[in-house]
């Protein structure tokens, strides 16, 4: 078998035993849409319905990357089972990729109940080329979070990743729009929510996915929050290298 | 002449200020059965971690199979023990096995790696859920997975009970009569004499010695006389034929010496006033001790 699967697979195992995980990266989404979108009546009206599921997507592929990386590669970072792997005859490229392939599953793991009720719960409607946009424009989405979870994960301990994942979590969904719609924000929120990289994401997907004309600004910054959080990521990276493996 | 599976060259490590390695040859030959020996920070694991391709040296440098360990298909002869405390607690422990083994071009089925090393029963567990000499035993089994020619082995036995550690110690032999060669670092002066035909004693980052069990042995078997005395003369217990070593402890002298009968007879014959005279076996320690300790004042041993 391919190394990157046997890597993905392993991963995948060991995160998926724990019951925790595997209920806030799958469940909390789907509940969120639950309790927060189904119950109101803006459920059964089409477009604002199916806004809120493409922003609870947002939100999903949000929390398993900054989880799945931030925290998870921080806590692997401690143990001496990660030196150890490092003395198997295989390079870096298996684990990488087998690390990318896991934060993967995690993601459409999140997905698919979330999918689910709103398409049985709510009026929301995609039609199968919105839905391709969606995913797409989602895995661009995910990219500032993917970088910035690594970015945490290799530059903190696992004590401070969970903390400073926590706390950066809520008020980047909240403030970024991802649980209400910015449309009903204060105009002072709304401008803050600007720069935030959830904000752009979340403009991003709900463009592809039901055709809201985009706040550019928003774009503008999101484009440069993936440029910010890429180089964060590789300075931590490098860093990290450098203290252990030098 | 014999093939060199792993050496190192002037190879020094530095972190920061500190030089945790300083200038050390080594050369394990296949076939080959070592003990690095040498107490806590005496470089053992800096020189593993540099053989192995962890780290890189500050100066100097190190060959794994003929070429740089960093290389991943250099490593392919290698087998390493993890850290215990580091196994994946979720993962089970032929799923560990497995999992290592995908590494490897022929390695071992995981039922044998299992009975070898006392697991068969285990391989169903998570290995959160095995005892601590469970989960040592399984460490040093992975490193045997690969069918290595090198098992390199960072304190196989810590924190193992008698039984179980003679276990260990029967595959590790095994694995050697087969061909295997074997690098291993160890606290326990019994377990290198029990299992190492060379020794390689680091302190303070520097080879101090290095030769066959027999004369290592020699070296580091001294006594420790120790005595009260109302005014002693420091300068003349340090010259005192014999004597290795001085060091006050509490309100003793404490002398060391190969030879504890020689060194009692010149202490009677020099006329210092003492009592309470107390002649024991040097610690592993005290040994040690006393190689730095002639290391850094440049004294022959």
């Amino acid at each position: 078998m391919n190394l990157a699967l046997v890597y993905a697979r392993y991963q995948i195992l060991e995160n998926i035993r724990v019951p925790i995980a595997v209920i806030s990266s799958a469940m909390f989404p789907a509940l969120s849409l639950l309790f927060f979108v189904v119950p109101f009546d803006y459920a059964q009206e089409p477009t604002s319905a199916t806004t809120a599921v493409a922003q609870l997507t947002v939100f999903s592929v949000m929390s398993s990357m900054l989880f799945t990386y931030g925290i998870g590669i921080a806590e692997e970072r401690e143990r001496s089972w990660d030196p150890y792997l490092r003395t198997l005859p295989a390079g870096a490229q298996p684990r990488i990729a087998g690390r990318f392939a896991t934060g993967a599953v995690f993601m459409l793991l999140g997905l698919v109940p979330l999918l689910l009720v709103g398409a049985f719960g709510t009026a929301a409607t995609i039609t199968p080329t919105r839905l391709l946009l969606g995913i797409g424009s989602l895995l661009i989405a995910a990219l500032p979070f993917l970088f910035g979870g690594l970015a945490i994960g290799y530059s903190l301990s696992a004590k401070t990743a969970l903390p400073v994942v926590q706390i950066v979590f809520f008020p980047l969904a909240f403030a970024g729009g991802l649980l209400l719609p910015p449309a009903i924000f204060p105009s002072w929120l709304d401008t803050f929510s600007l720069v935030l990289p959830s904000r752009g994401a979340r403009e991003l997907v709900v463009w592809a996915s039901v055709g809201t004309e985009p706040n550019m600004l928003a774009l503008l910054v999101f484009a440069l929050w993936i440029v910010a959080t890429a180089g964060l990521a590789v300075w931590a990276y490098r860093r990290d290298e450098g203290q252990r493996f030098r | 002449m014999t093939e060199i599976l792993a050496r190192a060259l002037g190879a020094s490590r530095r972190y920061g200020d500190v030089v945790a390695l300083d200038n050390v040859d080594l050369d394990v030959p296949a076939g080959s059965m070592i003990g690095l020996l040498g107490p806590n920070g005496a470089g053992k694991s800096t020189l593993l971690n540099l053989l192995v391709g962890l780290r890189r040296p500050t100066s100097g440098s190190v060959e794994l199979f003929g070429g740089p360990p960093l290389d991943a298909s250099r490593r392919q002869g290698l087998g390493m023990t993890p850290q215990q405390t580091g196994l994946p607690p979720t993962l089970r422990v032929n799923e560990v096995v497995d999992f290592v083994a995908a590494h490897y071009p022929d390695p071992m089925p995981v039922d044998e790696v299992l009975a070898q090393f006392g697991l068969s029963d285990k391989a169903r567990k998570q290995t959160g859920a095995l005892s601590g000499g469970q989960q040592r035993r399984l460490a040093v089994a992975l490193a045997f997975v690969g069918r290595p020619r090198l098992a390199v082995l960072d304190e196989p036995t810590t924190g193992l009970d008698v039984g179980a550690r003679r276990t260990l110690w029967d595959a590790i032999r095994t694995f050697h009569a087969d061909g295997g060669t074997v690098l291993l670092t160890s606290h326990y002066l019994e377990e290198i004499e029990a299992l190492a035909q060379r020794v390689v004693v680091l302190g303070g980052g520097k080879v101090l010695a290095d030769g066959s069990v027999a004369e290592i042995r020699g070296q580091l078997a001294r006594s420790t006389v120790s005595f009260r005395a109302d005014s002693p003369d420091i300068s003349k217990l340090n010259a005192l034929p014999g004597a290795v070593a001085y060091r006050r402890d509490g309100e003793r002298h404490v002398l060391q010496a190969a030879d504890a009968d020689e060194l009692v007879r010149q202490l009677v014959i020099s006329g210092m006033e003492f009592h309470d005279l107390e002649v024991r076996a040097a610690s592993l320690e005290e040994a040690f001790l006393a190689l730095t300790t002639t290391e850094k004042t440049g004294a022959t041993r």
